[in-house]
């Protein structure tokens, strides 16, 4: 998503050490290079979006995230980030420990299951949210962990997580005056800066 | 640890055509990394594509144990017409795109398909060098490879690129002359070798000293081949060089153990596959290089010069790596690619990873998965891109 991906941008150190795990096909990897000159690496175990990323020139490591981090040592990095990918991982709980773990800070963001639209779907139309938004049918998900803003705030409290700064967007890429004053009921997309606890 | 692929399949994408080797001579003493001398020596080497006006598209191909200069096109080999060992990879629109890149191959010293080794003639006892000829090491080659390029007036490689002993060439390459290259592609490779890796060596080395025919290395000067001995190392190589999964498919073990097969016929054709290796091999190929070889990798640790310590050797380095592994490769595994990965990473310098799902073991980095050519192709291109070529 353009909007997280600029905050990003935004807030990335120069010259900082990022590590981006899912990081698709390492756009963002390429400008947090070209603007900020971090020494980035991307991890991603799609063989397309490998390539794509071998193509432009950006760093990535072939490993499935579900396997764990354990191979990447405590405080290696300065920035870690997982943008629109929590939800497709079988232990998120862990994940978020672990990215603290290895970075000083991370970042994260993920689709809102209590945003209306999805509300509404499920109230009225009784059956499971798809939209452009989370464009799967229920069989074929790979979002395994959705979860609302609330819940995530929730997690990141029992987790004792430092919530350094928390953005909610609407459809329309927008921090709106409503989804300011209902963020689980109006924000579609929300995203996270986390840093370990105090 | 190349296995010399006995069918000549006609090249599928562009081929270099029909090559000829040529020869670079250095008359200067060249002192080895284990105290040895050599009074000068030569190179066998082949080039394919052009190289640009900026002289800055140069590839280095580093071949593994066995190795030579003939890896793309066809050209004269031991009096045959043979197709080089990396064709698949190497010619106009292949991975490594010979009409972008001007690419480079050689023959190691300590080598025995032209360049100086046991078998070319010491100037001073008028035989040929044999059990003489001193120990090399990957940091020698390096070191020849770098004398080789001021001779082309070459002063940065694109990238260079080698499997198994090959990849780890390039990584010397990289921590030794950190200005002289800007990418290493690392395949099949490992950091140093493995205790059972150097136990496969040992035997191998031990089939060859203990054939009669070996005569304490001397055996050209006796006009005989110890060919059982390294016919021997080389069965067990190349079975080492394969998986259980490959040569299940290969020689139909699902099929023997079938009502209409019979196991007989699968130990028919692993021996008869094995002997025909074994002996092609045996009467190619030098005793005293492939002892020469196999004690060069297990020797090979860039590690050991900075305390052990793998992070602080590519500290050294400047080049962005590309590391590929094969998922049953047991010889090389993907751990060991992993091992440098992460001290890659732990170094700060540019790296990126894949494993590529293979049957095929080790040998995979030879073959033409399809996979394994399009990471290459992409990575390759990205470099030719820079480079504006």
């Amino acid at each position: 998503m353009k909007q997280t991906d600029d905050i990003i941008v935004e807030l990335v150190n120069q010259s900082a050490r990022v590590l981006d795990l899912g990081c698709g096909e390492g756009e963002l990897l390429q400008r947090l290079a070209d603007v900020k000159a971090v020494t980035g690496y991307g991890v991603e175990r799609s063989q397309p979006r490998i390539k794509a990323c071998l193509a432009r020139g950006v760093n990535v490591v072939e490993h499935d995230i579900n396997s764990g981090l354990d191979r990447f040592p405590t405080d290696s990095f300065d920035m870690v980030i997982m943008t629109e990918t929590i939800q497709s991982i079988n232990n998120p709980r862990t994940l978020v420990r672990e990215m603290l773990r290895i970075g000083e800070e991370c970042v994260v963001s993920f689709p809102n299951f209590a945003y209306w639209q999805c509300r509404n779907q499920l109230f009225w139309g009784g059956k499971m949210p798809v939209s452009s938004h989370l464009p799967h049918e229920w069989y074929n998900t790979p979002n395994i962990h959705l979860c609302t803003i609330d819940d995530f705030d929730r997690l990141c409290a029992e987790e004792n997580i430092r919530v350094i700064a928390r953005y909610v967007f609407n459809q329309r890429g927008r921090e709106s005056l409503l989804v300011r004053a209902f963020r689980n009921f109006f924000g579609m997309t929300a995203f996270y800066r986390l840093g370990r606890p105090v | 640890m190349t296995s010399n692929r006995e069918e000549l399949p006609t090249p599928e994408a562009g081929s270099v055509g029909d090559v000829s080797p040529e020869i670079a001579c250095f008359d200067t003493d060249l002192s080895l990394e284990n105290g040895g001398k050599l009074p000068g020596f030569s190179l066998v080497y082949e080039t394919y594509g052009t190289l640009n006006e900026s002289r800055s598209n140069a590839v280095l191909i580093c071949h593994a144990l066995s190795g030579h200069h003939h890896a793309a096109g066809y050209g004269e080999l031991n009096g045959n017409r043979t197709l080089g060992w990396w064709d698949n990879c190497i010619g106009p629109g292949k991975p490594i795109d010979t009409n972008r890149f001007f690419v480079i191959a050689l023959n190691n010293i300590g080598g025995c398909h032209g360049s100086t080794g046991p078998t070319t003639m010491d100037q001073r006892t008028g035989k040929p060098y044999g059990p003489d000829f001193p120990q090399v090491t990957v940091k020698d080659w390096v070191h020849t490879q770098a004398l080789f390029a001021d001779h082309l007036h070459i002063d940065t490689f694109a990238a260079i690129i080698g499997g198994s002993l090959g990849g780890m060439q390039a990584m010397q390459w990289a921590i030794d002359y950190p200005a002289r290259i800007r990418n290493a592609l690392l395949i099949a490779c490992a950091p140093s070798l493995s205790a059972q890796n150097i136990a496969f060596n040992k035997i191998a080395r031990h089939a060859i000293e203990t054939d009669r025919h070996f005569f304490d290395g001397r055996f050209l000067d006796a006009s005989q081949n110890p060919a059982d001995g390294l016919g021997t190392a080389r069965m067990l190589g190349h079975v080492t060089y394969l998986s259980a999964e490959g040569m299940a498919e290969k020689f139909g073990e699902e099929r023997g153990q079938s009502a209409e097969g019979d196991i007989r016929n699968v130990v028919r054709e692993v021996t008869s596959y094995l002997q025909h290796n074994g002996k092609k091999f045996a009467g190619a190929f030098d005793a005293n290089t492939y002892l020469l070889m196999t004690h060069a990798l297990d020797q090979f640790a860039p590690a050991r010069q900075f305390d052990n310590d793998l992070t602080e050797a590519f500290k050294q380095a400047m080049a962005r790596f590309f590391v590929v592994s094969f998922s049953t490769d047991w010889r090389f595994s993907p751990e060991r690619s992993r091992e440098i990965v992460d001290a890659l990473i732990a170094a700060g310098r540019d790296v990126s990873y894949a494993e590529v799902e293979s049957i095929s073991g080790h040998d995979s980095f030879l073959l033409p998965i399809k996979r394994y050519h399009d990471i290459l192709s992409a990575y390759m291109s990205h470099i030719a891109d820079e480079l504006g070529s």
